[in-house]
């Protein structure tokens, strides 16, 4: 099994809750896909390049002083429930690390992870360049991405065309090759049915939204993740500009939402958060979705101030602890659902009677 | 006219190009043909995930016209716009000059433009900034051979005058 004590703070800076607008936002993520020139993409490069590839990136990198002292892992020689662990914690891609499937044990993947920056190697893309943080904060974040992409840039030939920018495995990726996410806590707009009309209007102005792991996961716990759509024909600054703007926006609606539901619906709103707590506090088994959902209640009433002694780390904390491979490290291998869910009731009540302790009682 | 090579009586449409035992061959086949093949004609191509967006790419009835964009192979990397379309995978950066055109028009529907703005990248060759542990001259050679069996012209210049430089 990995260690992911190797790293620093185990890749996980962006849990503290340290950024702007923490009680909103869960974190920041700006990724750039670039592809080395002179290699095929990693659809259709043989196994040998693969090694070369993931050679010459790892020699670029150790030259670099963002990646100087990276942590390397190689996905491919990892167990099943490691390459998950990695993703839980949102350092790989759910391609990379789904078991059982041919892409989920690429020859030759690997991670790269050093504070707040990572690099996948041998993706769909030779290079996935990502950064993570706290809170909303785009400019930040793309600025650790960015020293990333240049300190490499200066050693490798990526695949750059003059036309089109950089090019990618996927088209959907060409130009600048930034994703760009923000993954954000609406309860409020889902309580008050508005969520819709909200997503609605994201895709009218060039953004998408996803599930808590990104691509093709489903929305738990009232958890969106929101990025831009498109990646050519606007600059970098320009695409986080916008997709600044409209998350501001819709952290004014998801404001306004709780205070209507504060003032129209107080004993029903109390109730709900109160209930969540509750659950979560006493409760001998919890399944995956039920503790998301419940989280999702208790970072409201946090939120809002109706549930005191509660810190928005200990609830993040908690959002990436109670995940199935995370118990199952903690437990030291993999075990059955009940077990399973056993464990993270365990592990949430531990966790909570020690917070609530520390800050004086509920 | 071309005559199909299968039937050796209908008009050759579609222009195959087939490795069999490390031997490429030409051939051309009449639609019928192709069809008993099994190869996919451009409705076909159509009913595959990216289909229903990738169908409107270029022009639908210049598929089985001879010797047509979609049919024609990349060669860096010997792949095609239609696996493209099949798998909605890009083999290689050449493959965006090979099928530019294609590529133009799909980045434009995707994207609502063609035109990168963003960072402008110059290569380590271009900024002057080489390696400070440069490759080896058997990694240097060895990219060298690729870059000439990809056809990567401009790729091979640079590698040959980094191979110099080091000699």
């Amino acid at each position: 099994m990995i260690d992911l004590n190797l790293l620093p703070d185990g890749g996980l800076t962006w849990l503290d809750a340290s950024g702007p607008s923490s009680h909103l936002v869960l974190s920041t993520r700006v990724r750039l896909a670039r592809n080395l020139a002179g290699y095929r993409f990693g659809n259709r490069i043989a196994g040998r390049d693969r090694e070369e590839v993931l050679d010459v990136v790892t020699s670029a990198a150790r030259q670099t002083a963002s990646l100087g002292s990276a942590m390397s892992y190689r996905i491919d020689r990892v167990e099943a429930v490691d390459r998950q662990l990695l993703h839980e914690r949102h350092l790989i891609s759910r391609e990379l690390a789904s078991p059982g499937t041919e892409s989920g044990s690429r020859p030759a993947s690997a991670l790269l992870a050093q504070g707040r920056a990572a690099v996948m190697v041998n993706e769909e893309d030779h290079l996935r360049l990502q950064a993570l943080s706290s809170g909303v904060d785009l400019e930040a974040t793309f600025a650790a991405v960015r020293k990333v992409d240049a300190e490499l840039g200066q050693r490798l030939a990526f695949a750059f065309h003059p036309e089109f920018g950089y090019l990618t495995s996927c088209p959907t990726n060409v130009g600048t090759g930034l994703r760009a996410s923000v993954l954000i806590h609406l309860p409020g707009l889902v309580l008050t049915k508005e969520i819709n009309r909200v997503l609605q209007g994201l895709t009218q102005v060039g953004l998408t939204y996803r599930g808590l792991y990104g691509e093709g996961s489903e929305v738990v716990g009232n958890f969106f993740q929101l990025s831009n759509q498109t990646t050519l024909g606007k600059s970098e600054g320009e695409l986080l500009d916008h997709l600044g703007k409209i998350v501001q926006r819709v952290m004014g609606y998801e404001e306004r939402a709780r205070q209507v539901l504060l003032r129209d619906a107080t004993s029903v709103l109390e109730d709900k958060v109160w209930r969540a707590f509750g659950l979560l506090r006493y409760a001998r088994s919890l399944s995956f979705e039920e503790t998301m959902n419940l989280l999702s209640g208790v970072r409201l009433g946090v939120g809002l101030a109706l549930i005191p002694n509660v810190g928005l780390y200990t609830l993040n904390r908690l959002l990436v602890f109670t995940q199935p491979a995370h118990l199952a490290a903690a437990s030291g291998g993999e075990m059955d659902d009940e077990t399973l869910r056993v464990r993270r009731a365990t592990y949430v009540r531990e966790l909570l009677e020690g917070e609530v302790g520390r800050k004086g009682g509920t | 006219m071309k005559r199909c090579s299968q039937c050796q009586e209908r008009e050759g449409v579609i222009n195959l190009t087939e490795i069999k035992s490390g031997e490429v061959r030409t051939v051309w086949l009449c639609a019928k043909c192709a069809a008993e093949k099994g190869i996919q004609t451009a409705s076909a191509a159509s009913e595959t995930p990216l289909g229903s967006f990738l169908a409107g790419l270029g022009d639908p009835t210049a598929i089985a016209e001879p010797a047509t964009p979609v049919e024609a192979i990349c060669p860096g990397c010997g792949s095609t716009f239609r696996a493209f379309k099949d798998t909605g995978r890009v083999g290689c950066a050449i493959c965006y000059t090979s099928f530019e055109v294609l590529f133009r028009d799909l980045l434009r529907r995707l994207h609502g433009s063609t035109q990168h703005t963003g960072t402008a990248y110059l290569s380590p060759r271009e900024t002057g900034q080489l390696p400070r542990d440069p490759p080896s001259l058997q990694a240097l050679r060895d990219q060298l051979r690729r870059a000439i069996d990809a056809e990567q012209f401009e790729l091979a210049a640079e590698l040959r005058d980094r191979l110099k430089e080091q000699e």
